[in-house]
């Protein structure tokens, strides 16, 4: 089979799966998920294949793999679909395909099968448990999702979109995978559906994301417009750039391709949470938790870094390699400004999941700064290497959670919640293989040195950073990683060292080898596969193993970058923030029991510097308002009917003025009534000479006559 | 065959209103009988026009299938009728609603045989429209229409309908009072209402003439807003639209199908078939104000349904919204006849026309499903129904995506071609109904939080209130609807050819 024909196959088996699930085999769940664990399999089969034909292949970058056909007639001409595997995307490719995998492998485990019904579970809620006789014994183990077949086939459907967007050669179908994954996470984040903070969240999920959509929807189309066609070889070319670059706007001076840039980056921030529309995130954190590891780790919000990735040239035309233009300026902005503002807020939660999101939202930040300041590998790097250790940790989470809810259920205190981490401590000992493998995912995201990939990846972004004197990025960026270090150290304290500090951590237990398993495949790539993109220049390891990943995916673009030269002041950097933020980090949580022995839980930190009150008092609110009382009530039923209405009863008005004036007086009364009111004075008063005597008629006969016949006689001869 | 053959357009047109006459004499009380006639009959014109579609040449420029008889030869009118890839796509689309419709009617236990007869009789009305190739003949059918409709919502409506079907009619006649009067005018001034023949002498009119007094200019204006106004009661765009959900949501189920799946789209075929290529000229000057009462539609349309608490409201405002994309494209169209741009955005507006006569007339009927069932359509007593509905509730939510434009599923396609023609025209106003856009995701969102989602709903899970899953014959309605919806959303090429060279031809 060709690779291009490969290619086309990769999202097919999951959607397949989907419809398969959806409309037969949704009675079984065994089938269900043999089906949608099977469809993961071979994608991720076949996308190795493409991966490993990819690296194969010399000069990538200029030849790479690409089909498309005709799509939509437009006029004279078509638009093309297509698939494209270029460097960039032969190695979002690989990492896609294995979270993915990992995720549908580890849902079987998550969900309980093999686990028997609940005793009171129902569509809709999280399954609470079933009751076992064992030996005469009774005891409450965990029960089977009810939907457990509908949460396979929402996987499969979000697994083709993010394939979709990964193979597109073109805008349009990654705005079509895009937004199927805005479907799919709030289905799934609205999973328990029966939760009303779940469905609260779902809406706010897919609606803070729409807000960056049709912003996005504007750039394709003005994109399309300007260019004739979306697919990026066809956009990317040098001759078509510079009529971009050239081509200026009415809006803030921007160059047409600085404006749809940032009209398509509008969209990244949607779906990658950055500020401002980042509050969606950790609200997403309702549904399962694969749902979370999908959506913040392999997929969803990579798809956001990835759109920005793949429209790179049209962002940095115009760029010397020095001075930013007015659009990078911005991308680096908000993407080191959320890198700051998130991790500040994840100091202060004590949900186990929702640290990680805000941290997932703050490490986006990282890639979107590099990307606005024109270090394109660097960002590439962070975003597979996050992707891996992220996906570890939320599936890490999942399992502590799990297995705390085991305990939960040993215990019977529903009160507890299993996901906070005052509740925990001491776990290591108790879920051995979970605790080994998140301290691996931890450390990765604080960048502890050498070892894991998370340093070489965030150690690059900081040192581009310095390196080109983007001396406001550098810092920012080494404030946010000293606290992600800070955070990341305190929810290991918290969760897996010391003692437990409730009876339900205590019981708790480590989970089945389908959850365990993707946990070790992860911890693995979270640890190797920053040794890919060692920089030639580093003391004592550059050039150990060669730096292939540089030379791979910077082959993606026509300009080839520039190997960075060593600087010191970087790595120093990047040791103290990652080693001294997980020393402190432990130093301060080492001895901390509750909430309350917690410095840092400060109102306007633990609120999220209260966008979410801000935004419903500014935005939710007066839309609610403007649609039910303004437009419904006063503009449509009051002034459009009101005029309508009354103009009927100004038309009834003159209808009567018509009728009790004119018709009934004049035509009535006095034509109608009035001529047969005379009819019959006539008629009564003539009366008296119908006697019925023959005799008196002959004598008016004469009378007449004679009075006639002289009448006639009269006028006529006289 | 031959026979057949030769007279497509003419046994389409007119077998509904036949098979209605035989039903005049079938007998009153035999329920099944009457359904399964009328579904059968409704079916005919299905297929036929299945296999106009399929010998319809797309290549050729102009009508085909042309059928002319003498009408009304003193006044020059004639039964002109052929279509092109405009109106075909519309008869299909007419021709598949109506079983549909008729099928999702079986429930109907009240008078069924005159209501079987109204849907056909309705059928004919509509058709006649989209076929018509002179313009008398054309504003007969578009009269016709109404009655049916009218009797639909007043005999077999909910609470309000007297004040519903009273809007309905009075404010559509009212609205094509000058259209009457305007046509009266082109027959007058020619001697004729044929179409094709109007296209080409009234273009010709040289700016000195004087006609009844004034310049060819003022006479045109009066003309196009005459024409407008109709066509803008019908589509309908803001502010006309107010009579739409009072008879949307009074109507019976199957009525609000047609109405939002059908009727609808009459008043965008106006634009498309007489106002732009008859007053090209007037559509570029008042091409602002077309585009801002269409986004007006869009927005206000999306809010208006956003604010609704009965779930039939909110159906039937988002047709004010999704309809305002079919006037933005037009008026786009109009400002820049003839380039690339506006035919991009002539085939989405057209395309939309038809995907939203499909996922309208699937809500419309969800919403029925439901209401039947219940008897209520408060937004506030539902919620929770997921879990007693799964099927049902699986099909609303792919309706809705349908509804909400969802990449993949066909509104995109056309939703998307529409902003994309109309960005470089009016960009400022593309870029406002943006907003509506987003609102659209509100309200069909709020929709399936206030039907679906929540705690499982015991009011109705147990007893005589128990909801029942919907049912085999209600899934075969939204069958084709379904399967056409995600057809056109993953390969819209087969509908967008024929509709793309009917525009490159047209315009």
């Amino acid at each position: 089979m060709t690779t291009e024909t490969l290619i086309w196959l990769i999202p097919l088996p999951p959607i397949l799966a989907f419809f398969l699930i959806v409309l037969f085999t949704n009675k079984s769940k065994a089938l269900s998920h043999t089906i949608g664990v099977g469809a993961a399999a071979l994608s991720w089969l076949a996308s190795m294949v493409v991966f490993f034909r990819a690296i194969g292949v010399e000069h990538l970058g200029e030849h790479p793999f690409e089909s498309s056909l005709n799509w939509l007639p437009t006029g004279d001409t078509f638009l093309k679909i297509g698939v494209l595997i270029d460097p960039v995307g032969a190695a979002v490719l690989f990492f896609v395909s294995i979270t993915i995998f990992m995720i549908f492998l580890y849902s079987v485990g998550y969900h309980n099968f093999g686990q028997p019904k609940g005793d009171h579970d129902v569509a809709g809620l999280p399954p609470h448990g079933a009751t076992v006789e064992e030996h005469g014994r009774k005891h409450v183990v965990p029960s089977i999702e009810p939907m457990y077949s509908r949460f396979f086939a929402f996987l499969g459907l979000f697994a083709f979109g993010m394939y979709t967007l990964v193979v597109s050669d073109n805008l349009l179908t990654l705005f079509v995978g895009w937004e199927i994954m805005g479907l799919c996470s709030y289905l799934l984040i609205g999973f328990w559906y029966g939760k009303p903070s779940a469905r609260n969240a779902a809406i706010k999920a897919f609606m803070t994301t729409r807000v960056g959509d049709v912003f996005m929807l504007l750039g394709i189309a003005f994109l399309y417009w300007a260019t004739g066609t979306l697919s990026f070889r066809e956009i990317f070319t040098e001759e078509t750039l510079h009529i971009l670059g050239t081509t200026m706007t009415p809006i803030f001076g921007l160059s047409a391709a600085g404006l749809i840039a940032l009209l398509l980056f509008i969209g990244t921030v949607g779906k990658s949470a950055q500020w401002p529309l980042h509050v969606w995130l950790p609200d997403a954190m309702e549904g399962p938790t694969p749902v979370s590891a999908m959506i913040h780790a392999a997929t969803m919000v990579s798809a956001g870094v990835y759109a920005v990735i793949r429209m790179f040239p049209l962002l940095t035309t115009d760029f010397n390699g020095h001075e930013l233009t007015t659009a990078m300026s911005v991308v680096a902005f908000i993407g080191a400004f959320t890198a700051l503002f998130a991790a500040t807020i994840a100091v202060a939660q004590n949900d186990i999941k929702r640290v990680l999101a805000y941290s997932t939202i703050s490490q986006l930040g990282f890639m979107i700064a590099a990307l606005g300041i024109g270090a394109y590998v660097a960002a590439v790097f962070h975003l597979i290497t996050h992707a891996f250790f992220k996906a570890l940790l939320f599936l890490g989470s999942g399992s502590v959670i799990h297995g705390m809810e085991h305990g939960v259920l040993h215990t019977g205190n529903h009160e507890t919640d299993p996901q906070n981490m005052f509740n925990m401590g001491g776990l290591r000992n108790k879920m051995p293989i979970t605790f080994w493998t998140f301290l691996i995912g931890g450390f990765a995201l604080s960048g502890f040195p050498i070892l894991t990939a998370g340093f070489w990846s965030k150690d690059e972004i900081l040192a581009d950073a310095f390196g080109h004197g983007h001396m406001a990025v550098f810092i920012t960026l080494a404030v946010a990683a000293f606290m992600t270090a800070f955070y990341t150290m305190r929810q290991i304290t918290l969760t897996f060292l010391g003692e437990p500090r409730t009876k339900e951590a205590e019981h708790a237990q480590e989970t089945p080898w389908t959850m365990t398993a993707p946990l070790v495949v992860l911890a693995f790539f979270a640890v190797t596969y920053g040794w890919v993109g060692i920089p030639e220049h580093f003391p004592l390891f550059g050039g150990l193993v060669p730096n292939w990943f540089h030379e791979f995916v910077g082959g993606t673009l026509a300009e080839h970058p520039e190997a960075l030269e060593f600087n010191v002041v970087p790595l120093l950097t990047s040791l103290f923030v990652a080693l001294g933020g997980l020393f402190f980090g432990w130093l301060a949580y080492r001895n901390v029991q509750t909430p309350a022995e917690d410095k840092f839980q400060i109102p306007v930190l633990k609120n999220k510097w209260y966008f979410d009150e801000a935004y419903d008092f500014l935005f939710v609110k007066p839309a609610y308002w403007f649609s039910e009382t303004f437009v419904s009530a006063w503009m449509d039923k009051g002034v459009i009917d009101g005029i309508l209405h009354t103009f009927g009863k100004v038309t009834q008005f003159l209808g009567d003025i018509i009728r009790n004036y004119f018709d009934l007086p004049v035509i009535n009364r006095f034509f109608g009534d009035g001529t047969a009111d005379a009819t019959q004075w006539v008629g009564r008063n003539l009366r008296p000479i119908q006697t019925g005597r023959v005799q008196q008629y002959f004598m008016l006969a004469l009378v007449i006559f004679i009075v006639v016949g002289a009448a006639l006689y009269y006028l006529l001869l006289a | 065959m031959n026979f057949i053959a030769s007279h497509y357009l003419t046994l389409i047109l007119f077998f509904p209103a036949l098979a209605a006459v035989i039903m005049l004499f079938l007998p009153r009380d035999e329920n099944k009988l009457l359904r399964w006639f009328a579904f059968g009959a409704s079916l005919v014109p299905f297929v036929l026009s299945l296999m106009v579609w399929v010998n319809f040449n797309a290549d050729q420029p102009g009508f085909q299938f042309e059928e002319s008889y003498v009408w009304y030869e003193a006044i020059g009118s004639s039964l002109h009728l052929g279509v092109d890839g405009l109106s075909l796509t519309m008869v299909l689309l007419t021709t598949l609603l109506t079983p549909l419709a008729i099928l999702a009617s079986f429930s109907i236990t009240d008078r069924v045989k005159p209501y079987m007869m109204l849907f056909l009789f309705l059928e004919t009305g509509m058709l006649g429209v989209f076929m018509a190739l002179d313009l008398l003949i054309f504003f007969v059918f578009w009269e016709v229409g109404l009655v049916p409709m009218y009797f639909l919502i007043n005999q077999w409506g909910s609470a309000n309908r007297d004040y519903a079907s009273l809007k309905f009619m009075i404010y559509t006649m009212g609205g094509s009072l000058g259209l009457l009067l305007a046509i009266q005018m082109l027959g007058v001034l020619f001697g004729t209402f044929d179409l094709v023949s109007l296209y080409r002498q009234w273009n010709s009119l040289t700016a000195d003439r004087v006609l009844l007094g004034m310049s060819v200019h003022t006479v045109k204006t009066i003309a196009f807003w005459a024409f407008v106004i109709a066509f803008a009661v019908k589509v309908p765009l803001w502010p006309f639209h107010t009579w739409l959900p009072d008879a949307h949501t009074e109507a019976p189920t199957a009525g609000s199908m047609l109405l939002a799946g059908v009727l609808l789209k009459l008043g965008a075929y106006g634009f498309l078939r007489l106002i732009l290529p008859l007053y090209p000229v007037e559509a570029k000057m008042f091409a602002g104000a077309l585009a801002f009462l269409a986004v007006a539609a869009i927005v206000f349309g999306a809010f208006a349904a956003y604010g609704q608490t009965d779930f039939k409201r909110l159906v039937a405002y988002s047709s004010v919204n999704h309809m305002g994309f079919v006037v933005l494209g037009i008026a786009a169209a109009g400002l820049a006849s003839g380039t690339t741009d506006a035919a991009i955005a002539l085939n989405g507006a057209i395309l939309q026309m038809f995907n939203h006569g499909l996922s309208a007339a699937g809500m419309f009927f969800l919403v029925g499903v439901i209401y039947e069932r219940t008897h209520t359509r408060n937004l506030e007593e539902f919620g929770g129904l997921f879990p007693l509905v799964p099927v049902y509730g699986g099909i609303l939510i792919f309706t809705s995506m349908a509804s909400l434009g969802l990449p993949g599923l066909n509104g995109f396609v056309s939703e998307f071609l529409v902003v994309r023609g109309a960005f470089p025209i009016l960009t400022v106003y593309t870029a406002i109904s943006m907003l509506g856009l987003l609102f659209t995701g509100a309200y069909i969102l709020k929709g399936i939080k206030k039907v679906l989602h929540g705690p499982v709903n015991e009011h109705w899970a147990h007893g005589e209130h128990k909801l029942t899953e919907i049912s085999t014959r209600e899934i075969l309605v939204m069958a084709p609807l379904m399967a056409l919806i995600l057809w056109i959303g993953i390969w819209p090429a087969w509908i967008l050819n024929v509709i793309n060279k009917a525009v490159v031809a047209l315009f």
